[in-house]
């Protein structure tokens, strides 16, 4: 029986910080964790100067953190990254990596893994611990119309990437203090076989409404095409694009650009507003991979309502006011 | 896109042998990218896919398309293997039937299950240095040099052969297929089936070098959905709304959204 301090580790990826808050909720959900296995939760971050990001992690939940700071980590480098870790690991052998679903991410999680001769599971939506420390990872399967629950039973750690927005952070407390451990970089680090050459911020990308973060979509329940028409209020504020059943299209309210559905648009929004829709499955086989779904409806027996994350009781042409003038007043641009 | 695939209640994998030949989208973009250099440069194009027996039609389409040859990879004793066995089995075949390779291409992700994590896990199977989602390639002598797009950065990296890219899916769109090209891929297609025994794997050797993860159970999503119920005054339920989940929204645009209204205390 091994008596050692049992470890969840997050991986600090600032990059796109602040929008990126993906690793403050992992630190979220580690706390939470931590407490059903009495883990410490321990956030490892590498770069340099990245004292602002100790220093966030710490008002996030992290009890230590695990920082390499030096210049030659000044550009993010999936091999350098994977060896850094790799050492960290073998050295202090933690219970459970957690790693943000970001394009990094996805890049640097599963080469570690292999690394550490260990299973991962990608872009989860929920992750459990049982009181003996089996991860359960809880991730798309099938083209996202199914959820699988995956366990890496016999080897450790057990690694995980989720998804941003999974989770929701604690609120930052700078009271909090953590253990910070600043290492200096590995002697034998090796030489990048991958060199970075040049990069940029990237301009915005070319916008289709397949790859809108945000979907706003009506039905009939709008009542008339004024009324539908003010949608497109919503989808402007959070930068969206503006969906449709066909109903909607018929009667000349929408362009059939916006047809959603199985003759339509097959969409993937983060978030989908569906407004007035009763959630017929002509429409709703266009929508097998919207994450957050928020169905307005005076039925609350709608097939729409039933499949969304949130459902508003309530008439659509009124929640839709209320919502504009409420994000007006909160959206920090 | 393959959207519904049959799923072995009893085995807990899915049943690959039903979803037919179909291949992958993101693949037929890595396909597409190889094409265009074998334009350029005398490349030989080899597809490689693991699979049931009917997996074999889609390396004819790979062949109709511009490949020179196939390899299936193919043995019972494979199915259910995770990304960590795939790419286990997946570099002892490259390490047999292709010893001299330059580069490999993988597409973006896969239908099952999107996790993208084949191709960087066989890059660390081969130690090749490797780039995740390239949109464009340039070669020059032995060097490649890729951009991408990650995560809001347009990044242009450069390494030596051998390499191994996984190609995104906004570039190199995929070609058609012609009739006699199809025809002389089935015909005279060139290619071998690679079973355990050929790759000197046992059952033994996937017991102790096999899939890491284990699925315990599938379920349809809906039934994760917490399906929260909000139900009173406009103003009442789009305030309770926002308080709960401004997370989700402030990720999907990009801006802080206030956790509660402050302007009452201005």
């Amino acid at each position: 029986m091994k008596n050692k301090q049992k470890s969840i580790w997050v991986f600090g990826d600032y990059r796109n910080y602040f929008q990126n808050r993906v690793t403050l909720q992992l630190l979220s959900r580690a706390v939470d964790l931590s407490r059903i296995t009495n883990a410490e939760v321990c956030a490892v971050v590498f770069g340099h100067q990245i004292d602002e990001y100790i220093m966030e992690y710490t008002a996030h939940g992290a009890d230590r953190i695990l920082a390499v700071d030096d210049p030659a980590l000044k550009s993010y480098n999936a091999e350098q990254y994977v060896a850094i870790m790799e050492n960290l690991v073998q050295e202090r052998d933690p219970d459970v990596i957690l790693i943000g679903a970001t394009d990094f991410g996805r890049e640097f999680a599963p080469r570690l893994a292999k690394r550490l001769k260990t299973g991962l599971s990608a872009d989860c939506v929920g992750l459990d611990i049982t009181e003996d420390g089996l991860l359960v990872q809880i991730a798309p399967s099938f083209g996202g119309n199914m959820l699988a629950e995956i366990v890496t039973p016999n080897h450790r750690p057990q690694m995980a990437t989720v998804r941003p927005g999974t989770f929701k952070e604690i609120p930052h407390d700078y009271i909090r203090s953590a253990l910070v451990e600043k290492l200096p970089l590995m002697s034998n680090m090796p030489v990048p076989r991958m060199r970075l050459v040049e990069y940029e911020r990237a301009a915005e990308r070319e916008h289709t409404m397949e790859n809108a973060a945000v979907i706003v979509c009506g039905g009939r329940g709008m009542g008339n095409k004024k009324k539908f028409r003010k949608l497109s209020d919503l989808a402007k504020l959070l930068g969206g694009d503006i969906g449709a059943t066909r109903p909607v299209v018929y009667a000349g309210w929408a362009d059939h650009d916006a047809l959603v559905g199985q003759a339509g648009k097959h969409i993937k929004p983060k978030v989908l507003f569906s407004f007035g829709i009763s959630g017929a499955i002509q429409h709703t086989a266009g929508l097998g991979e919207a994450g957050f779904i928020i169905a307005v409806n005076k039925n609350p027996q709608a097939a729409m309502m039933k499949m969304a994350d949130v459902a508003i009781v309530g008439d659509a042409g009124e929640v839709l006011h209320m919502l504009i003038k409420e994000l007006r007043k909160r959206i920090r641009e | 896109m393959v959207t519904e695939l049959p799923w072995d209640e009893a085995t807990g994998t899915l049943r690959r042998e039903l979803v037919g030949g179909m291949m992958n989208p993101a693949c037929m973009h890595a396909l597409e990218a190889a094409l265009q250099i074998k334009e350029h440069y005398a490349a030989k194009v080899t597809a490689i896919t693991m699979g049931p027996p009917s997996a074999e039609e889609i390396l004819r389409e790979a062949l109709a398309l511009g490949a020179d040859r196939g390899i299936l990879i193919c043995d019972r004793i494979f199915a259910g293997s995770d990304t960590y066995a795939t790419s286990l089995i997946l570099s002892r075949a490259i390490k047999k039937e292709c010893p001299h390779y330059d580069l490999i291409l993988c597409g973006s992700y896969t239908s099952d299950s999107e996790t993208a994590q084949v191709g960087p896990q066989l890059a660390e199977e081969l130690k090749l240095p490797a780039a995740a989602y390239i949109e464009d390639m340039e070669i020059k002598e032995r060097t490649l040099r890729v951009r991408r797009l990650v995560d809001n950065f347009r990044e242009t990296l450069e390494m030596e052969f051998p390499s191994l890219v996984t190609v995104s899916l906004e570039n190199y769109k995929p070609r058609y297929t012609k009739m006699e090209g199809l025809e002389k891929a089935f015909a005279v297609g060139d290619i071998i089936t690679l079973t355990a025994p050929d790759l000197g794997i046992n059952a033994g050797f996937i017991a102790a070098n096999g899939s890491r993860t284990k699925v315990r159970k599938v379920f349809l999503r809906k039934a994760d959905k917490a399906n929260v119920i909000f139900q009173g005054s406009a103003a009442n339920v789009v305030e309770d709304f926002l308080d709960q989940y401004e997370n989700k929204i402030s990720w999907a645009i990009g801006k802080d959204i206030e956790e509660e209204d402050l302007s009452d205390e201005e």
